[in-house]
């Protein structure tokens, strides 16, 4: 198990390390460098040289990689000329605020999202189960743009029950005051989780109910809801913790799609917005946290597995 | 919808792995190299398995659309939109180039006289711009899908092949590309190289190729303990001969059925940039951008602008997504009880 640790925390280093280099060379690959992505298209050749002179720019590249690794290991990101702001301090806003709404998505969608897929199996191939799969595949297509958009012009604007944007306030308090505002994002952001974890729910379930150890509890006289969820549900829903972990990515890019469909003042509106002003500071900087964050909780879902399920024998692969 | 019947024989296949449903969106990707992952040293081992005769792969093909309805759906669907893009214009005569002339049509005209569909808010005709963004998205689709495809599954046949510090060193880097959330990649690249159609094309294959490589890498690592494989090698077969003509050919499956899912991929994600205001530089535009365009007037009523182009991308990934499952059940499967 320490060996396992040990190795899989050095593979997440690497892979940080790994995109803190893409984002150096991107930032070196930005025509006219990054005075120019700074300063604007049209900055004078001489302010150019002050800035590269005054941010270490005229140093050798190796030189500037030690520097930028630094400033991202202590969470410096740069300043923003666009905002005026350190980028910190933009995202120091912004986080809270997409950790509210991805958190409160992801355990939305895994409270509808395993029930329903336990009920699928104990329903199997009934028309239960079938319309429930139907429903999940309607889910897994719709893009969240749309649904999003269909949700506001349904529910926001033909009959106005939820407002059709978040509050647009500064502080996180600002946003929970609300409730009614984040039901329309929060359904948005956890459809297509929903949709997933239900129908590998359901087939984890289903292997789950075909193994000896349920056949055993039967055997032995064990209820069949004890069998169901004391046997079945217990160990099929071991997986959904990897998934969850694997999640992280797609639910961090749903929340981008979310959060500009409704106005939602976090991490995605904040680089869709940066990236309109081409504000590559900001820009890079959340997409660095962000990155932190998937790689973080892909390490946690993998620790956490290898815990809860002494089966796997990660030392050994 | 799927018969989860396949569902368990699939999983039963896939040797105990989970197997993942895959229909919309780009979710679960990382599953299926999970599992692709897991499994390698229970699929290298012998079976003894029944004798089954196999015709060859367009046999195989042809016949997953004999058998699977939804499979034949998709076609369908494909093929209309295909003609719906390129032909349709031949017979659909709009302006959707010059923003100049569009001024003097009606903006955000409602269905009806010499506009079908109505018209957006810079007066281009609504339904010839659905077959202009059409070509659009089919053509990045496409194109983003088979350089990703092709890329990723050398990168993935050679990195698997090699093994040692090499593989390695090569899937760290696919590691570290899979951990930036695919949309904050596809933005990052989209404004710093401020993208033409061409560049989008590249963008988008640059976040769709990682899936493949690992995906292939798998394989790989699978076929080059099989028995033919070390006999080439013995007999002095090159590497590169081993890779193009051994690894690569035996993984063809996998590398089909994963590209007809990136073509979805990347309808939906050039939809999603679209949609941020991130797609195509105007007067060119996508389904996404017309999307986006359109719920700029969601509070008017506008309903021609978003109802239509939504349709289309959800027909269009929806009908992918078909033949992708289709194809899988079929290939895939199939290829491992041989």
């Amino acid at each position: 198990m320490t060996g396992f640790l040990v190795r899989r925390l050095l593979q997440a280093v690497a892979v940080i390390i790994g995109v803190i280099a893409f984002m150096f060379i991107l930032i070196h690959l930005i025509p006219g460098g990054e005075a120019r992505a700074v300063l604007g298209p049209r900055a004078q050749p001489l302010a150019i040289e002050n800035f590269d002179k005054a941010n270490g720019l005229n140093l050798p590249l190796w030189d500037q990689f030690i520097h930028y690794l630094w400033n991202l290991a202590t969470f410096n990101l740069g300043r923003s000329y666009i905002f005026n702001q350190t980028v910190n301090s933009l995202i120091g806003t912004a986080l809270p605020k997409t950790l509210v709404l991805v958190g409160i998505s992801t355990v939305f969608a895994a409270v509808i999202a395993i029930p329903l897929g336990v009920y699928q199996v104990v329903r199997r191939n009934k028309p239960e189960d079938y319309i429930i799969t139907g429903f999940t595949f309607v889910l897994y297509a719709m893009p969240a743009f749309l649904l999003g958009t269909l949700l506001i012009l349904w529910f926001a604007i033909e009959i106005p029950i939820f407002p059709t944007e978040a509050p647009q306030s500064q502080s996180i308090w600002g946003i929970l005051a609300d409730p009614r505002a984040l039901v329309l994002p929060v359904i948005t952001l956890s459809a297509i989780t929903i949709a997933s974890f239900s129908r590998y729910m359901r087939s984890s379930m289903m292997e789950t109910m075909t193994e000896d150890f349920i056949r055993t509890a039967r055997a032995k006289g064990a209820a069949p809801r004890r069998v169901l969820y004391i046997h079945g549900l217990r160990n099929a829903i071991i997986p959904i913790i990897t998934l969850l972990g694997l999640s992280v990515g797609t639910i961090v890019s749903g929340a981008v799609i979310t959060e500009s469909v409704f106005n939602y003042p976090g991490m995605g509106l904040l680089a869709v917005n940066s990236a309109f002003r081409e504000d590559i500071p900001t820009l890079l900087g959340v997409t660095f946290v962000v990155t932190i964050a998937t790689i973080i909780g892909n390490l946690l879902a993998d620790i956490l597995y290898a815990v809860v399920d002494p089966r796997i024998r990660y030392a050994k692969s | 919808m799927q018969n989860p019947d396949d569902l368990l024989r699939a999983r039963e296949l896939e040797l105990g792995e989970p197997v993942t449903p895959r229909v919309g969106s780009y979710a679960l990707d990382e599953q299926d190299l999970l599992s692709a992952e897991l499994t390698v040293d229970a699929v290298a081992g012998p079976s003894g398995g029944d004798v089954v005769s196999h015709g060859g792969m367009g046999r195989r093909i042809l016949g997953v659309f004999v058998e699977n309805k939804l499979a034949v759906v998709g076609v369908v669907l494909i093929v209309f939109f295909v003609l719906f893009c390129y032909v349709g214009p031949l017979v659909y005569h709009t302006n959707q180039t010059d923003a100049a002339a569009a001024l003097n049509e009606p903006f955000n005209a409602p269905p009806g006289q010499g506009h079908p569909l109505g018209t957006d808010a810079s007066g281009f005709d609504i339904l010839g711009r659905l077959m202009y963004g059409g070509q659009v998205s089919l053509l990045v689709g496409f194109a983003a899908a088979a350089i990703a495809s092709i890329f990723g599954a050398l990168y993935g046949a050679i990195s698997g092949f090699f093994g040692t510090w090499v593989d390695s060193f090569m899937m760290r880097v696919v590691d570290a590309f899979l951990s930036i959330p695919v949309l904050f990649l596809a933005i990052v690249l989209a404004t710093v190289f401020r993208p033409s159609l061409t560049v989008f094309i590249f963008v988008i294959a640059f976040v769709s190729w990682l899936i493949p490589a690992r995906l292939i890498r798998g394989e790989a690592l699978s076929l080059r303990q099989r028995e033919y494989v070390q006999a080439v090698r013995v007999m002095g077969g090159s590497r590169t001969r081993i890779v193009g003509r051994h690894i690569i050919p035996n993984s063809i499956g996998t590398i089909i059925v994963n590209a007809t899912f990136n073509i979805a991929d990347a309808i939906l994600l050039l939809a999603a940039l679209g949609f941020i205001g991130l797609g195509v530089p105007s007067p060119q535009t996508d389904w996404g951008s017309m999307l986006s365009n359109g719920v700029s007037y969601a509070t008017d009523g506008y309903w021609w602008e978003i109802y239509p182009a939504g349709l289309c991308i959800v027909l269009v990934v929806v009908a992918f997504n078909f033949i992708g499952d289709a194809l899988r059940d079929s290939l895939e499967v199939r290829l491992q009880t041989r």
